[in-house]
């Protein structure tokens, strides 16, 4: 019976590891494939089946003058914006949780759970039906096609996962850290920083791993509300998408744009085999 | 403690919030009440015209609708059931352990519409890969171009994007839980399926509701996939509410009636969500 399991277990996690793989192989392989490689039909093999060149590759880094799709400028964009709304996120969001999670707030009904159910449920909304409004609020406070306008929505996308998970991780904290430094004659703000903040490393580095993931896989606000001036890797790459598609390009920019967030795959899986993630996502 | 010094530190994220977030909303129920669209585009008032339109004459919205909740209650329960599966596999023993773990972890890491792009080109006809090892047994499914297929493929790439998420979420439960229970089963000798049904899965019944409903909540929004895979299509068998929504607002410019239907959609989600949250508690969490 055991040997049945560990035979199926093996089994199951080496199909599993198959099918996780299967789609990037078949990129690095399209990647150095040229447009008579492609149109022949299905071959995975460089050198037996087709002959590999470098040209999906280097359009890539060509300026459009000389035919080139250049997503270098795309590319930092992304991570710029990525990034910028990932740390504002994590700040507010961060002194958010600590005040949901240490004090008590009533307002009528409205209650600390309401609150921080009121955060997290913007998840709820599609992009799609905020992006209407979001186009015209945009564009009234002249910020449509711009990086600014980006973070600000995106904002609202990661502000909810960074009070989700930062909740969480303060009401994990004993509170008797907070205590122990206003007997010391603390003020609440010092408590916070000099002694809160600092056990607080962990769950601010796994809420702002989540930013950094979801904001950099968003593709429908960038879609919507940028347009020439400012592109997302996502847009510039799916642009390509098209009737003729040149598959060789595309799977070398979609190798190049999923690259960075494989490291974050490890640290993630550095901080689940630590224990670390455990406290701050269940 | 002082109770002043509780709202500088909640203020500054709830003002940010709302500051952005109020005026959408505000707008988005003003808007479903005017026949904005790209002949008369303004703010007339036209009352509740959209709301009767789409309740009673829009069989297209709600048929979207439906097949949104198929499609995410299909993938979620595989998602869950996979996923669960997956990081009890990588729990304990088992060779190469970090490796199948940071492995299973990399689909959500990953771009859905750039991913979608290159499952495009996976399933495509002739060319993909897919069909040409089909083709070992003769057949080559329309898989993007028959309206059961191109939902098959559509559950196949959010399956193979998100369950990466519920693995994260899984694993991170499991590896929290506390040794004393197993221990205990130990003891009395349980076998490996018992400890199962009557150790882990309750212990991690919170785990599995926080879980679910997270992920429902994501898969309810499924787009990007919709959109570069099949854009909704062939005719709208795979379209989505939110493809719906985007059809109508962003395509035929039909401003107060998308509007209308945005509205319908967020009360109808969170009215099932609290629902389903009822549901799976009960159903979880029975002792």
């Amino acid at each position: 019976m055991p040997k049945l399991y560990t035979f199926l277990k093996y089994f199951f996690v080496i199909l599993w590891a198959c099918f996780v793989i299967a789609p990037f192989l078949w990129a690095i392989s399209t990647s150095f494939k040229d447009f008579n490689s492609v149109t022949g039909g299905a071959t995975y093999i460089p050198w037996l089946q087709f002959e590999p060149t470098l040209d999906g590759w280097s359009v890539l880094f060509k300026p459009g003058s000389q035919g080139g799709i250049n997503i270098i400028g795309p590319y930092f964009n992304s991570i710029f914006v990525t990034l910028t709304a990932s740390l504002i996120s994590i700040v507010l969001g961060t002194l958010a949780a600590y005040a949901l999670s240490r004090y008590t707030f009533k307002a009528g009904f409205v209650k600390n759970n309401d609150i921080t159910f009121f955060f997290i449920s913007q998840r709820i909304m599609p992009p799609v039906v905020l992006s209407i409004p979001f186009f015209l609020f945009l564009s009234t406070l002249g910020l449509l096609d711009s990086l600014a306008g980006l973070i600000l929505v995106y904002i609202v996308l990661l502000m909810p996962i960074a009070v989700w998970i930062m909740v969480d991780f303060f009401n994990r904290v004993p509170k008797e850290i907070d205590e122990t430094a206003l007997i010391d004659g603390c003020n609440p703000f010092q408590a916070f920083f000099k002694v809160v903040l600092p056990n607080s490393v962990p769950g601010m580095l796994v809420a702002g791993l989540f930013c950094i993931i979801f904001g950099w896989i968003d593709f429908f606000f960038a879609f919507i509300l940028t347009f020439t001036k400012v592109q997302l890797l996502p847009v510039k790459i799916v642009a390509l998408n098209s009737s003729i598609t040149p598959w060789w390009s595309l799977s070398a920019a979609a190798l190049v744009s999923v690259a960075p967030l494989i490291i974050v795959a490890f640290i993630v899986e550095r901080y689940l085999s630590k224990g670390n993630l455990s406290g701050a996502l269940k | 403690m002082n109770f002043k010094h509780k709202y500088v530190f909640l203020l500054p994220g709830l003002i940010v919030l709302i500051g952005i977030l109020i005026f959408p909303i505000i707008f988005t129920v003003r808007l479903s009440l005017s026949g904005w669209n790209s002949f008369n585009p303004g703010l007339d008032f036209i009352g509740f015209k959209n709301y009767v339109r789409l309740f009673t004459d829009d069989p297209r919205f709600w048929q979207s609708f439906f097949r949104l909740s198929f499609l995410a209650i299909t993938t979620v329960f595989l998602q869950y059931v996979i996923g669960f599966a997956l990081a009890h596999m990588v729990w304990k023993d088992i060779k190469f352990k970090r490796f199948f773990r940071v492995l299973f972890l990399i689909p959500m890491m990953t771009t859905p519409v750039i991913m979608t792009v290159i499952w495009r080109t996976f399933f495509h006809e002739s060319l993909g890969p897919l069909n040409d090892f089909l083709s070992i047994f003769g057949v080559q499914p329309p898989w993007l171009s028959s309206p059961s297929l191109a939902k098959v493929s559509i559950i196949v790439v959010e399956v193979w994007q998100w369950t990466s998420f519920m693995f994260l979420l899984m694993l991170a439960g499991l590896l929290s839980l506390p040794k004393e229970p197993f221990l205990a089963a130990a003891v009395d000798g349980a076998s490996p399926f018992k400890k199962f049904i009557y150790v882990t899965f309750p212990l991690m019944a919170p785990i599995s509701i926080g879980a679910i409903v997270i992920r429902l909540i994501e898969a309810s929004k499924i787009m990007d996939t919709v959109f570069v895979l099949t854009s909704g299509g062939p005719g709208t068998s795979t379209e989505t509410s939110s493809f719906f929504i985007f059809i109508k607002g962003l395509r035929e410019f039909q401003m107060g009636y998308a509007a209308t239907a945005s509205f319908t959609y967020l009360i109808i989600m969170i009215i099932s969500l609290t629902i389903i949250v009822k549901v799976l508690t009960k159903v979880l969490m029975r002792e």
